[in-house]
């Protein structure tokens, strides 16, 4: 079961229809118990930063979410979603004061994007239509996609460059719009893939596959454990 | 290179496809769902619904079928018209939509803008802006409201300005003298308000012909072309649209 976090800030239903349409069994929850339950977490985007970061507090869906992450759960992060991934954003945060607080799951500050390139040229911001990800190694969340490949983008704040950068796009600045916690199911994805008609529903299905395989190695971690009978301490 | 959009616009009355020629004379064209649905295997980059009669008592078909496009379509789409309120908002983008535009309401109350954009980003709201040229001045545009009939005798420049700086996230810009016209984009306008604000522009009002598409973004430096009848009617197919922005030079998805 692939739990989509609601953190009361808006419609999930693109998403949840996405993932089902790839297959998958989905329920929107904001119950942490659920979340930290999960197959698979998928944490969408709505609204900014800052309210986001503090609904998911104030609900326990952030901490729910890191430990499933830590459990071992497929996890994707959907644009404020992948945000949310990093440890802090200044979209919306107050003037005085620490930024508010990601998961953490990958380092960096998520930023405002410059309104000019570096030779000066005038871009629109928000970033809004479609636009390419590029991408130099095979990922199993690309299965199926080349480079090059056009998703859909409405954001005006991106991530910033790390260890966790697999796929990037231009617009003023070249900007990380897919991320995966090195070695981990783990992922982020600037773009829309519930809005980005065939390339998207791709993506998605390639999600549920790893979730499905992890579900059944877990299934099977777990059985084991079961059978094996464990010295007393 | 983020891309040109292309977006039809489907003008909806009791859950139907119309357009109207310079807003009289509707006809009908179709299933509203349906339609996107094809515009989304031409390669449409996103749809908008006008809701065309949308009042406070025939809502509720709008929020279903709302509800409804984000079951059935992969692409991104707006809903337009009647909003009064954040609450009004709210109920659409609760149903599904991914923006809402907003148009005479906003230029009542312009704070609605800003509240709508605190609660649901600027991504998710677009001002529509219906503007008609003033005889005799060829660099001056009034904006007009409740459908086109009311002059507000507001500079739609500088109204386009303020929205944006009020937190919209997109201007949907439509030429009153050019709607229905077929002789192309009002590029001069286009073009005036593209270079007034730092946010996307989409160009409506006046396509009639393939080549007008690529004006709209050469010439009006818009950064979305929108169109009706010549999709509904099948006289030309995004795809078609599309082939011949990128032979003009423009980035498109294809």
């Amino acid at each position: 079961m692939i739990v989509v976090v609601d953190y009361h800030k808006g419609n999930l239903l693109s998403v949840e229809r996405g993932l089902r349409g790839a297959g998958a069994e989905v329920v929107v929850s904001d119950d942490p118990a659920l979340v930290r339950a999960a197959d698979a977490v998928v944490l969408p985007g709505v609204g900014a930063f800052a309210d986001a970061a503090a609904s998911l507090e104030e609900l326990g869906l952030g901490a729910a979410a890191t430990d499933a992450v830590a459990a071992g759960a497929p996890f994707l992060g959907i644009c404020l979603g992948m945000h949310l991934m990093f440890e802090g954003g200044t979209e919306h945060a107050p003037e005085a004061g620490p930024l508010p607080a990601g998961l953490g799951l990958v380092s960096g500050v998520v930023g405002l994007m410059p309104r000019t390139d570096e030779a000066g040229a005038a871009y629109k911001i928000p970033h809004v239509g479609w636009n390419s990800v590029e991408w130099d190694e095979a990922d199993p969340l690309f299965d199926g996609l080349e480079s090059g490949e056009y998703f859909y983008f409405t954001h005006s704040f991106a991530a910033p460059e790390s260890i966790a950068t697999i796929g990037r796009t231009t617009h003023s600045v070249t900007f990380p719009s897919a991320v995966r916690v090195p070695g981990h199911p783990v992922w982020g994805v600037q773009f829309h893939p519930e809005k980005s008609s065939d390339a998207g529903a791709r993506l998605l299905a390639n999600f549920v596959t790893v979730v499905r395989a992890a579900a059944g190695r877990r299934g099977a971690a777990a059985t084991m454990a079961e059978d094996t009978v464990l010295p007393k301490e | 290179m983020l891309t040109k959009r292309v977006i039809p616009c489907l003008d909806v009355k009791d859950g139907r496809v119309v357009k109207g020629v310079n807003f009289v004379g509707l006809r009908d064209a179709g299933d509203p769902i349906e339609l996107a649905r094809a515009y989304d295997e031409q390669r449409a980059d996103e749809v908008i619904f006008l809701d065309i009669t949308a009042t406070s008592d025939d809502r509720a078909t709008t929020v279903e079928l709302a509800s409804h496009a984000s079951a059935e379509l992969h692409l991104p789409y707006c809903v337009g018209g009647g909003f009064r309120s954040v609450a009004d908002i709210r109920r659409m983008i609760a149903a599904g939509a991914d923006k809402v535009s907003v148009n005479s309401a906003a230029v009542a109350n312009p704070d609605l803008i800003s509240q709508a954009a605190r609660a649901f980003g600027t991504q998710a709201i677009l001002v529509a802006i219906d503007a008609k040229a003033v005889p005799g001045n060829p660099n001056k545009w009034e904006v007009y409201v409740a459908g086109g009939r009311k002059n507000t005798g507001i500079d739609a420049v500088e109204w386009a300005r303020e929205a944006a700086r009020r937190g919209a996230g997109e201007i949907l810009l439509t030429s009153m003298d050019r709607d229905g016209s077929r002789d192309g984009f009002d590029c001069h306008l286009t073009r005036s308000v593209a270079r007034a604000v730092d946010i996307p522009v989409i160009a409506s009002g006046g396509v009639g012909r393939l080549e007008h598409f690529a004006e709209g973004i050469i010439d009006g430096e818009a950064d979305a072309v929108l169109a009706a009848s010549v999709f509904h009617f099948g006289e030309l197919t995004v795809r078609q649209v599309k082939e011949s922005m990128r032979a003009a030079g423009i980035p498109v998805r294809l």
